[in-house]
């Protein structure tokens, strides 16, 4: 089957005082339809920007590399110009951000924005239009969903407004969400009701999700598959279940030390040393060797990815020796 | 309650706002009422006999050539007010027109068209409007009204423009174009919007600007022509009758002072009403 999204070695950089940096630099994944995939990485790492670059927004100075290419199904998506564009952006792919404080437009009401999604890419009439919105605001769990069409965001408590921007996402239908650190600014009993939100979505649309998140806790049942970015690189990739029974590169098994555990016995949090090194200071070879507990021999040499297993992949030499 | 509804209500809870709509109100209702229930303000009834002091048939006296003062301070609010109105909303929308394309493109077109204002700010507005007056003599109401307006932009645009700066760098513009949201949909619908207030504030202030610009270019005699009243107009006839009847002149100046004060106060309301920082 071929992958709805495809995206193979994605390099983005951008000119600054002291030449260029490639904060992302040779991503490549899949997106099945119906499927999550997750972006897992710290701040810096490039997920976010990787999930820009699908629609074309990569802020300027920015540059796409024009070896990069990113396929929807038959369409190249970084060629796409204008009205082509636009018509992918909400209509094919949808997007929610971060912040749901700052992602709605204050001046008009929900019902508006939602509205605005259908009747920018349906040629339907307005009411058709706010009947519509009123029932993806039913869909995405938002109780009422009549009253609240007529609410202005600043009259909406976080996790609302979250929904609302899902709903405004999916307004258009699109074949794919990205969901850009969706639960991020929101407390914890919200952010497992938004993640509910989009599975039950997921599933009744048979839409694809890719999920952008620092959180390895939320990524556990929720998504097929995890990729690990680490300075502008993807250097683990598996199905969630093998990647959380074997976490195989040492940033992963980082990660995974550094955050608590219900289960078994009781250890101390390991954290990574160090910080992530910013791209002007990425070294040579290995990105993670300043901070690694290990330190393969060979690491001065960049490591391809290589297989670990079944389906799983790390960009680290240590896997040569497990298989 | 929609926003613009919570920064009308906003005003009207500030005393200084509720004082200049009440005062702005009352003159409006003067400029339209006036022509209707006063005597015409350019009769002549008894030119021997001008100069008179208030009375129950003239409550603000009459001038030097006997017309009714209150008919002349309330055709002159007509004209005055209305001169403000028109070219402000001008200078409104042209300004707000340049900086939303200047802010949006960036780049060139921002450089240019800002280097343009930069330029154009250099130069005084009354100078402009001199210059054009010196080479036009008795100048059309209607010219005399756009001339206004189109050299009451400048501060506007780059106004809107800073505005536009911030905005545009908003997640909901990201969010709008991640879901297809072309320049125009973004400019009009997601980036105007959200610079109203500080566009709200300019207006009202800017109505004061020009009212005080109109009154002092038609005491230069370079304004509104007679026998068009006016309120400057009424205090440059009214100067040689200004220790004989004072009342000639008192009240034009009182016009132009409450009328500017009242835009001034509603100006200040709003500001304070859009950005709870200020106030």
């Amino acid at each position: 089957m071929t992958p709805l999204l495809e995206v193979r070695d994605l390099r983005i950089s951008f000119p600054t005082g002291g030449g260029r940096i490639t904060p992302v630099d040779g991503v490549s994944f899949a997106l099945e339809r119906g499927r999550t995939l997750a972006l897992v990485g710290e701040s810096g790492c490039g997920k976010s920007l990787t999930s820009l670059a699908v629609l074309q927004l990569v802020p300027a100075p920015g540059v796409i590399d024009p070896s990069s290419r990113i396929r929807l199904g038959d369409t190249d998506l970084l060629a796409l110009r204008g009205e082509a564009l636009r018509e992918v952006r909400g209509r094919r792919i949808g997007m929610i951000f971060q912040d749901p404080m700052t992602s709605l437009n204050p001046v008009f009401t929900v019902g508006d924005q939602i509205a605005e999604g259908i009747l920018a890419h349906f040629d339907v009439p307005r009411r058709e239009a706010m009947a519509r919105a009123e029932r993806l605001v039913g869909e995405v769990g938002i109780g009422d969903a009549k009253a609240r069409l007529t609410a202005y965001p600043h009259q909406l408590s976080g996790g609302m407004r979250q929904r609302v921007m899902i709903a405004i996402a999916l307004a258009a239908e699109p074949e794919i969400l990205i969901a850009d650190e969706p639960t991020t600014a929101l407390d914890v009993t919200v952010q497992a009701q938004i993640l509910e939100v989009l599975d039950g979505l997921r599933e009744s649309r048979g839409m694809a999700v890719l999920l952008i998140t620092h959180d390895l806790g939320i990524v556990a049942g929720r998504a097929d598959r995890v990729a690990v970015m680490y300075a502008g690189q993807i250097v683990e990739e598996a199905p969630t279940a093998e990647l959380f029974e074997r976490p195989s590169h040492p940033y992963t098994q980082g990660l995974f030390a550094s955050v608590p555990r219900l289960e078994g016995p009781l250890s101390r949090l390991t954290p990574i040393r160090g910080t992530v090194p910013p791209p002007t200071a990425w070294p040579a070879g290995c990105r993670f060797r300043p901070r690694c507990p290990i330190v393969h021999p060979r690491s001065e040499t960049m490591p391809p990815l290589l297989d670990v297993g079944p389906d799983h992949r790390m960009r680290c030499w240590l896997a040569e020796g497990e298989t | 309650m929609s926003p613009a509804g919570a920064l009308l209500r906003a005003v009207w809870r500030r005393m200084s706002g509720r004082i200049g709509v009440v005062v702005l109100a009352a003159m409006i209702t003067g400029a339209v009422a006036g022509p209707f229930v006063l005597p015409s303000p350019i009769a002549q009834p008894d030119i021997e006999h001008g100069g008179r002091p208030p009375s129950l048939a003239h409550p603000m006296g009459t001038d030097q050539l006997s017309r009714d003062v209150l008919a002349r301070v309330a055709g002159g609010a007509r004209v005055s007010l209305s001169v403000a109105a028109i070219a402000v909303a001008m200078s409104i929308g042209v300004g707000a027109l340049v900086g939303l394309f200047a802010g949006y493109k960036g780049g060139a077109v921002d450089a240019v068209a800002m280097r343009l204002v930069d330029a154009a700010l250099a130069i005084p507005r009354l100078f402009l409007l001199l210059l054009l007056l010196a080479l036009w003599e008795r100048i059309p109401l209607v010219v005399f009204i756009v001339a206004v307006g189109a050299t009451g932009w400048f501060g506007t645009s780059r106004l809107v423009r800073g505005e536009v700066l911030r905005l545009r760098e908003s997640e909901y513009v990201a969010a709008a174009r991640a879901l297809g949201g072309g320049g125009g949909r973004i400019m009009f619908r997601h980036l105007l919007p959200n610079a109203i207030g500080p566009l709200l504030v300019a207006a009202t202030l800017g109505v004061g600007d020009v009212i005080l610009l109109e009154a002092g270019l038609s005491f230069l005699g370079l304004g509104i022509q007679p026998p068009t009243p006016s309120w400057g107009g009424m205090i440059f006839d009214a100067r040689e009758v200004l220790v004989t009847a004072p009342w000639a002149s008192v009240f034009p100046a009182l016009a132009i002072t409450l009328t500017v004060l009242a835009a001034n106060l509603i100006g200040d309301a709003l500001r304070d009403a859009a950005d709870p920082r200020s106030a």
